[in-house]
């Protein structure tokens, strides 16, 4: 006979790991000054250092600005999901919850889940930042929120894509480097700081199909106006498909692990 | 159905790339008793003990534990063992009660009761003060401690501790030891591993000898013992150089020829009888070999395993420190 965790057990054990994982969020400060930190040092780079040579479509540089740095900031925080859970693998506490009878997907639901909350947090405080340098969004409050909703799932999917990373190479070191390795081109290639209308035709090309153009496209039309169908449909698209490749690849790769 | 056994390996295979790590592992440990997997460095104990608390899937081979098999029914067998691995792995972000009570939630005790056992076992393992103070904080000593306090929360019937006093002072090791004593008299079947042969003569009521991926021989201490014969005379030699001339100038002395005597420079022959040392001393005097010491002794483990698999198991004289906070 083979055995099984209950549902309500399953679901008990998720909530635990994503409890121990709130707390170290809040315990560790080099947490807090990667995830939330850096998005400021960039505001403040952007907008005062570099703002005033780049030219955006209706020349307000604080409303072009915020929403790319809110999706970086969804981007970074997923990051650490990969960080913390390589961190668990070469300490042995992934060996020591694998030897308990939890349900097999606690480990990485709790964690993605507890990310998922710090992200929520950390999107509300760049939001904030962004009102006292000048970001001044005139959407209804329905498309803002609406616009929160699209950054946390793009935070969540990454969280997917980033806990892969983790696994795969199991030191938390190399999970920073690795993330930065497949985050930096794809933010710098993006229209997060500059229209993409001004790059060269071919990384134009890149980057007009960059799911963090699409989502910092469709986070902007949501906030400041604009066309949103597209850019949301298209995040949306993107994130289905993100989450079809990651999430099995990432359940696979805990289950067989040794 | 009744069943004496705990763990039941056959046939165990597992290897890594090009490394047998387990090579047709076969070993019984019945309920209620101590076993130590002794064996040197790499001879794969901890493979077996992984493949046991179901955390690696064998190549092939079976392994049961209480029943279970480790394969068909891995929950079903987490459910009943405690597992403390080669290094403790305690969340340094939590507190030490954090930590067990973690641990409790996940058996899926509850919150009072994982409260409850978490105050037991942190007072059973000297950790009260400690308790809610981040593990971060604690010392090597203090970390084994609630590694081993947390794989009690769940009260497990079989307990799997891989090389549990490595690291630890001599106080600490004593400390686990009493604690080790104090889980089999309350019926725990436990399986330890170790490199020190005087840890498993201390601890255990059965000793699997383990050496590349194999169970080399199996037995009591004194079962052990016996396989290597009676007291041994260590001979001293006042020349490391010629230690090839005194294997030929005692050769006629000692049944099998004299063997090297472990980690000195000197040579060991079975004690045949009361005139040996006499013996030796006139054969040497006349090789003209010179002599610092003569020695009877006890056969120990080290004895033991050279027998078996020709190499020396004890490890270097490290000396375990304790990790300051
Ligand atoms: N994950 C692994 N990948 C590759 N080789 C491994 C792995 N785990 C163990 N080994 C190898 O298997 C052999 C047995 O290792 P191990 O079970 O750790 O021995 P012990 O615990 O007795 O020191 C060693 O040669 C070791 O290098
Ligand atoms: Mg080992």
């Amino acid at each position: 006979m083979i055995s099984r965790v209950p549902l309500r057990d399953a679901a008990s054990d998720c909530v635990v790991m994503a409890r121990r994982g709130l707390i170290e969020s809040v315990r560790k400060p080099a947490l807090l000054v990667f995830t939330f930190i850096e998005p400021v040092i960039l505001i403040v780079i952007f907008r005062y250092a570099f703002g005033g040579a780049i030219k955006v479509p209706n020349g307000d540089y604080a409303n072009f600005l915020m929403p790319g740095i809110l999706v970086l900031t969804a981007v970074f925080g997923a990051i650490v999901t990969g960080i913390g859970l390589s961190e668990d693998l070469s300490k042995g506490i992934v060996d020591r919850l694998r030897s308990l009878p939890i349900a097999r997907s606690a480990v990485l639901v709790g964690r993605t889940l507890s990310d998922l909350a710090r992200n929520a947090g950390n999107v509300i405080i760049i939001f904030v930042v962004g009102f006292l340098v000048g970001f001044d969004p005139n959407q209804p409050i329905t498309r803002i929120l609406a616009a929160v909703l699209l950054l946390l799932a793009f935070a969540y999917v990454f969280s997917w894509i980033s806990a892969t990373v983790g696994l795969l190479v199991r030191d938390p070191e190399t999970a920073q480097g690795a993330g930065f390795v497949w985050v930096f081109p794809l933010t710098f290639i993006s229209s997060a700081f500059v229209p993409t209308n001004t790059m060269p035709p071919v990384v134009q090309a890149i980057a007009d199909v960059n799911p963090i153009t699409l989502c910092v496209d469709a986070v902007r039309a949501l906030t400041i106006g604009g066309a949103a169908t597209g850019p949301v449909l298209g995040t949306l698209a993107w994130l289905a498909g993100l989450s079809l490749v990651f999430i099995p690849f990432a359940v696979a790769r805990y289950r067989a692990l040794q | 159905m009744t069943r004496d056994s705990a763990i039941e390996v056959e046939a165990l295979h597992k290897r890594f790339g090009e490394v047998v790590a387990l090579d047709g592992l076969d070993l019984i440990a019945p309920e209620g008793q101590v076993l130590a997997l002794l064996g040197p460095n790499g001879a794969g104990k901890t493979t077996l003990v992984r493949a046991l608390a179901t955390l690696l899937v064998p190549d092939a081979g079976r392994a049961r534990v209480l029943g279970i098999d480790v394969v068909a029914d891995p929950l079903g067998v987490r459910r009943e063992i405690g597992l403390a691995g080669q290094f403790a792995a305690v969340d340094e972000i939590l507190t030490g009660r954090e930590n067990l009570e973690m641990v409790g939630m996940l058996y899926h005790l509850g919150r009072a009761e994982s409260a409850r056992r978490a105050r037991e076992v942190l007072e059973r393992f000297e950790l009260t003060d400690a308790a809610d103070r981040r593990t971060s904080t604690y010392s090597g000593g203090m970390r084994r401690r609630l590694d081993l306090a947390a794989t009690l929360v769940g009260q497990p019937r079989v307990l799997f501790l891989d090389e549990p006093t490595t690291g630890l002072d001599p106080r600490g090791r004593a400390q686990l030891w009493d604690m080790i004593r104090e889980l089999r008299r309350e019926g725990t079947t436990i399986l330890l591993t170790t490199q020190y042969l005087e840890e498993a003569d201390q601890l255990a009521q059965l000793i699997a000898v383990i050496d590349q991926g194999r169970i080399v021989a199996e037995g009591t201490a004194g079962e052990l013992k016996e396989r290597v014969g009676r007291d041994r005379l260590i001979v001293r030699l006042a020349d490391a150089g010629r230690m090839e001339d005194a294997t030929v100038a005692l050769s006629a002395l000692a049944d099998d020829g004299p063997l090297d005597a472990p980690g000195e420079c000197g040579l060991s022959l079975p004690m045949s009888g009361p005139d040996l040392p006499a013996e030796v001393v006139r054969a040497l005097d006349r090789a003209r070999l010179g002599i610092v010491g003569l020695e009877v002794r006890s056969p120990t483990l080290d004895d033991v395993f050279f027998a078996l698999i020709g190499r020396h198991v004890e490890p270097e004289a490290e000396q375990p420190q304790e990790v300051a906070a």
